[in-house]
């Protein structure tokens, strides 16, 4: 059965089409990440689907529940950690979860029991009676993930979990999530505009741009399905060569792309089509600096399917866009 | 009873907040102990406008309880701005939580907020010679009043910043809306004493329904029924302007 249907879901606000038809389905007990630069319309699905907001028009069920026909329904069986931290400020550690757990009409000792396992869980013990003000973000950010929780959930929907962290805190939130997936046997729907991320956490992925999935899998077939490798070539300079270097390389590659001084494209062949490459450009009178060749990466596969490049994008998403997208390690050799 | 136990949980958190920032209770009675102090000094001469054979202090007290309890009401809808800054709107609005639960919890916090206000504004009050001439049923229409204007005014407040969720807007609405409210009321007059179009608006304010109560029960101690007819008058706003907030979640929620 399927944890999370979502058909056609369309909405609009004054001038942007959030939500163009996005259409997915994520099956019980995976983690599925929804991956696209910020203003993609990531966020905006997960408000549909965790009731906050109603689309202008499609459907959505979430652990069997119609979200527009049983709102109630969808809140009891969901946990939502939003992009933004939810945790009271005023408040303690436990005194948030306690609350959260009220609300989800809990009590008494089995409320205080699950508490005490989650704050566990989530390595809150020493802290949870200190008020949340004085919390470091990652702190804040796992108390958040232990509330959405605390009831035992039926799907977690995890809206950038680790936006905002530092790579050590992001590390650890990971584990935790990859930990937490398989203790609380969930479904978790991820949302991230950090390609690495979705590599490592998410069994499966939809690729979300302009309010639409452009593709769905996992991302190991999205890389297979992309044949041969990526190549980069870094030139030794950039006036007015960059353009003729992406037609020199277009005539033996594709997917080309200039980023910077970089031009990078997909040949079926790094061995063969790298000398064929250093050849057209010397031709042409172009220097090259250096050439890497690596395996298809997520990173190609959103170039491939949207035929933007990922950084470029999220520059010109509408949201205040944060730099930190996600660059596979590259087996590079100097020319 | 979900929604009993929900509101009940909602101002457990309001209130323990509250508790561990008690500082702001102080700094809030500020401005009207000068009003008390000062502005009643001041106008010493003018003794109680024909009310009563009081001081103009005495006739001013259950003005600037009314005042205080107005304004604390006026701006509570600053909590939820910081609730939604913070997103713990967000995250109750994500779970079966009852929508009106998480407006009463605010109006009930600001109504004991307004009622331990009035309480330290009336032994101030009393250490400058005031006397309820009520008696006990007169500090009780005083508690009973502060509590029923706050929360008229905090149901508003919390509408508005449902719908503005920014503290700037939030100022000047305030402002825009509780100045008038405030000179078209006998906080500081007595409705003898205002020009008629003035003493015909203010038939119709809640803010000039709370004072009235409360210099009621202040000078006179008597004219029980046209009291009990304002407090009555009171709580039907308060509901009125609660249901309002509960409703404008629907507009925020559109908006996100």
């Amino acid at each position: 059965m399927d944890a999370i249907v979502v058909e056609e879901l369309r909405k609009r606000y004054k001038d942007v089409q959030a939500l163009d038809g996005v259409s997915f389905a994520v099956r019980e007990g995976e983690v599925f990440g929804l991956l696209g630069p910020n203003g993609a319309g990531k966020s905006t699905t997960v408000r549909v689907l965790t009731t906050l907001t109603k689309p202008d028009s499609g459907r959505a069920l979430v652990a069997g529940e119609d979200v527009a026909r049983h709102p109630n329904r969808v809140r009891s069986k969901i946990g939502y950690v939003a992009q933004d931290s939810g945790v009271d400020w005023e408040a303690t550690g436990r005194e948030n979860l306690l609350l959260q757990g009220r609300i989800h009409g809990m009590s008494g000792r089995r409320l205080h029991a699950r508490v005490d396992e989650l704050l566990g869980l989530v390595g809150l013990d020493d802290a949870c009676d200190r008020v949340a003000r004085g919390y470091s973000g990652g702190m804040k950010r796992r108390l958040d993930i232990a509330i959405g929780l605390v009831h035992r959930p039926k799907v977690l929907f995890l809206d950038e979990p680790t936006t905002g962290l530092d790579p050590e805190a992001r590390a650890a939130m990971w584990v935790e999530v990859e930990r937490l997936a398989a203790a609380e046997s969930l479904t978790i729907l991820l949302t991230t505009h950090y390609l690495e991320e979705a590599d490592r956490l998410a069994e499966r992925v939809a690729i979300v741009s302009h309010g639409r999935v452009v593709v769905e899998g996992r991302p190991e077939e999205l890389k297979r399905g992309l044949q041969g490798e990526s190549v980069t070539v870094e030139l030794r300079e950039t006036n007015g060569h960059v353009e003729q270097a992406e037609r020199v390389v277009s005539t033996v590659a594709q997917d080309v792309f200039v980023e910077g001084t970089n031009v990078r494209a997909r040949v079926a062949n790094g061995a063969e089509a790298i000398p064929a490459i250093l050849g057209a450009l010397d031709d042409a009178g172009i220097e090259v600096a250096a050439v890497t060749s690596a395996r298809p990466s997520l990173d190609d596969v959103y170039l491939h399917y949207t035929g933007r490049d990922f950084t470029t994008e999220d520059e010109a998403g509408s949201d205040a866009g944060k730099p930190g997208v996600a660059r596979p390690e590259r087996q590079g050799a100097n020319s | 009873m979900q929604l009993f136990r929900h509101t009940g949980w909602m101002v457990v958190r309001q209130v323990r907040n509250l508790m561990r920032e008690p500082i702001w209770i102080a700094m809030m009675l500020i401005q009207p102990m000068l009003w008390l102090v000062l502005y009643g000094q001041l106008f010493k001469h003018v003794g109680a406008q024909g009310a009563s054979n009081g001081s103009y202090v005495e006739f001013l007290t259950p003005g600037v309880v009314a005042m205080n309890a107005f304004f604390g009401g006026m701006w509570s809808g600053m909590a939820m701005i910081s609730d939604l800054d913070r997103h713990v709107i967000d995250r109750f609005l994500a779970a079966p939580t009852v929508r009106v639960a998480i407006v009463l919890s605010q109006v009930i916090r600001a109504g004991v907020t307004a009622v331990i206000q009035a309480l330290i504004l009336l032994l101030v009050a009393l250490a400058l010679g005031v006397r309820v001439h009520g008696g006990v049923a007169g500090w009780f229409v005083v508690f009973a009043g502060a509590a029923l204007l706050c929360a008229v005014f905090a149901g508003f407040s919390h509408g508005i910043a449902l719908l503005m969720r920014r503290e700037a807007s939030m100022i000047a609405a305030a402002n825009f809306v509780g100045m008038p409210l405030m000179f078209l009321s006998s906080i500081l007059v007595s409705v003898a004493l205002m020009p008629g179009w003035i003493s015909a608006i203010a038939r119709y304010n809640p803010v000039n329904w709370g004072a009235q109560a409360m210099r009621n029960a202040v000078l006179e101690g008597g004219n029980w029924g046209a009291t009990g007819t304002y407090l009555a008058l009171l709580v039907a706003v308060t509901a009125a302007t609660s249901l309002f907030a509960t409703w404008c979640f629907r507009a925020y929620q559109r908006s996100i």
